[in-house]
């Protein structure tokens, strides 16, 4: 994915954010996000190796070892930070304290099951944080490129690959467009820029509403 | 009870398929010095116990690369493609967990307890072969609980009883690991006269603790390094 792209889609993420959040950011597109948190907003960032409380990436030159955020990348922290171990680091998440979570994704279903750890056949990473995190955190929004790289949609009817979580997500932010995931299925509420309402309907999968009003990022 | 031991006399503990468990996380807080003992000793089939597989040239990615792995059990391996390469060769044997249940699992082994119950992972490929059971009318995995024949743990202070203090978001895994082996060897950045560390600040109480061994700091570059600024 273009670099551009993946700006765009941490920007947008980054919209979601508001003050007093706790907030856990995935690998990849998701870990950007924290570059973008809007001026005045001020969210609480959680990352599975143990610090509550991270601010954004230190200056060149200023990067400590010992300070990094899940994805391995050197962090800062915040007034009012904590430290601790993983396995309370997972106490959080599962006990329901994480506002908001933003993960990447190779498929989401029109239910808002996840797909985002196995390749059938060809990428098995593991699956890390996200099991824990899509289940648990109250509101999660997904990040990602809109079509997969063959040009086939993301976005399905169902997920043909392994599930992450089932009837996970809320939120989908791409490069194309923000849907909401409800029980009624999927609704677009914004379209990028440089795409129409129809480039949208045609790249996505499942079903999608069209309200009246549709905004713009 | 003066645990500070050189590092020949660790890795005795530290054999062919010995089952190691290790702290870190993408490498912060995995003891550079023991890897690299364990990479000049030439130890082979290691089964590894612990949170991801470093990155290629870090942390236990260091051990992967260079063939010394027979199995895994972890929560991704997404960082370190030569992990990934093996895998689907079938030179490496990966089991996966959800990440907050395996650091619960090595909390268990540590703790004395068989297993946890968790809802985590329910209705996905992480249930299979796993035993359900309901309680207070909600339906949970019985997950089993993860011990090692030896643990390595990266501190940043210890004192002679092998009490440890860790450095920011280098405890991750560490104090869990440190707790879960028969024999726990910890890397430590300063090790210091008994006395010196104030009991408020010791994370790690030295009775898990078998061996002590200095530190020679880290010994590969991180990934972001090079990356930015250049």
């Amino acid at each position: 994915m273009g670099r551009e792209k993946r700006q765009l889609i941490a920007w947008r993420a980054a919209r979601e954010l508001r003050s007093g959040m706790v907030v856990n950011l995935g690998i990849g597109i998701p870990t950007l996000v924290a570059d973008y948190v809007p001026e005045g907003v001020h969210v609480i960032f959680h990352a599975e190796n143990g610090i509550l409380g991270y601010g954004p990436s230190p200056q060149p030159g200023e990067e400590d070892p010992f300070l990094c955020n899940a994805g391995g990348l050197p962090v800062t922290v915040m007034e009012g930070a904590s430290y601790f171990d993983s396995a309370l680091a997972f106490g959080i998440i599962r006990r329901g304290l994480l506002d908001m979570t933003i993960l990447g994704a190779l498929q989401v279903s029109e239910k808002g099951d996840l797909a985002n750890w196995i390749v059938p056949g060809k990428r098995v990473p593991g699956v890390g944080g996200a099991v824990d995190l899509a289940q648990k955190a109250r509101r999660v929004v997904v990040v990602t490129e809109h079509l997969a790289r063959d040009g086939s949609p993301k976005i399905l009817r169902a997920c043909t690959y392994p599930l992450t979580a089932s009837k996970a997500v809320d939120l989908i932010i791409t490069n194309m467009a923000v849907i909401e995931v409800t029980g009624a299925g999927l609704i677009l509420r914004e379209v990028a820029r440089e795409y129409t309402v129809e480039d949208v309907v045609r790249a996505t999968g499942a079903p999608l509403a069209v309200p009246e009003r549709v905004g713009r990022f | 009870m003066a645990k500070v031991a050189t590092l020949e006399e660790a890795l005795r503990h530290i054999n062919d398929g010995t089952v190691l468990m290790y702290g870190g996380f993408g490498g912060v807080g995995t003891p550079p010095t023991i890897i690299e003992g364990i990479l000049q000793k030439g130890v082979r089939n290691l089964v590894l116990i612990g949170n991801d597989a470093g990155f290629p040239d870090v942390g236990v990615g260091r051990l992967i690369t260079a063939g010394r792995v027979r199995k895994m059990i972890t929560s991704h391996i997404g960082s370190n493609p030569v992990a990934a390469e093996m895998m689907h060769r079938g030179e490496l044997e990966v089991e996966f967990s959800p990440q907050g249940t395996l650091a619960e699992r090595i909390r268990a082994g540590g703790m004395g307890l068989g297993g946890i119950l968790t809802d985590v992972g329910i209705g996905t490929v992480a249930e299979e072969g796993k035993q359900k059971i309901r309680l207070h009318g909600r339906e949970y995995l019985v997950e089993s609980a993860l011990t090692a024949q030896v643990a390595i743990v990266y501190a940043d202070r210890a004192d002679p009883f092998g009490n440890l203090t860790y450095v920011r978001s280098g405890r991750n895994f560490n104090p869990l690991v440190a707790m879960a082996a028969d024999i726990t060897i910890a890397e430590a950045r300063e090790i210091v006269p008994l006395g010196a560390l104030d009991p408020e600040t010791v994370v790690t109480p030295g009775i898990f603790v078998s061996m002590v061994v200095p530190s020679r700091g880290v010994n590969w570059k991180w990934p972001w390094e090079g990356k930015r600024g250049s």
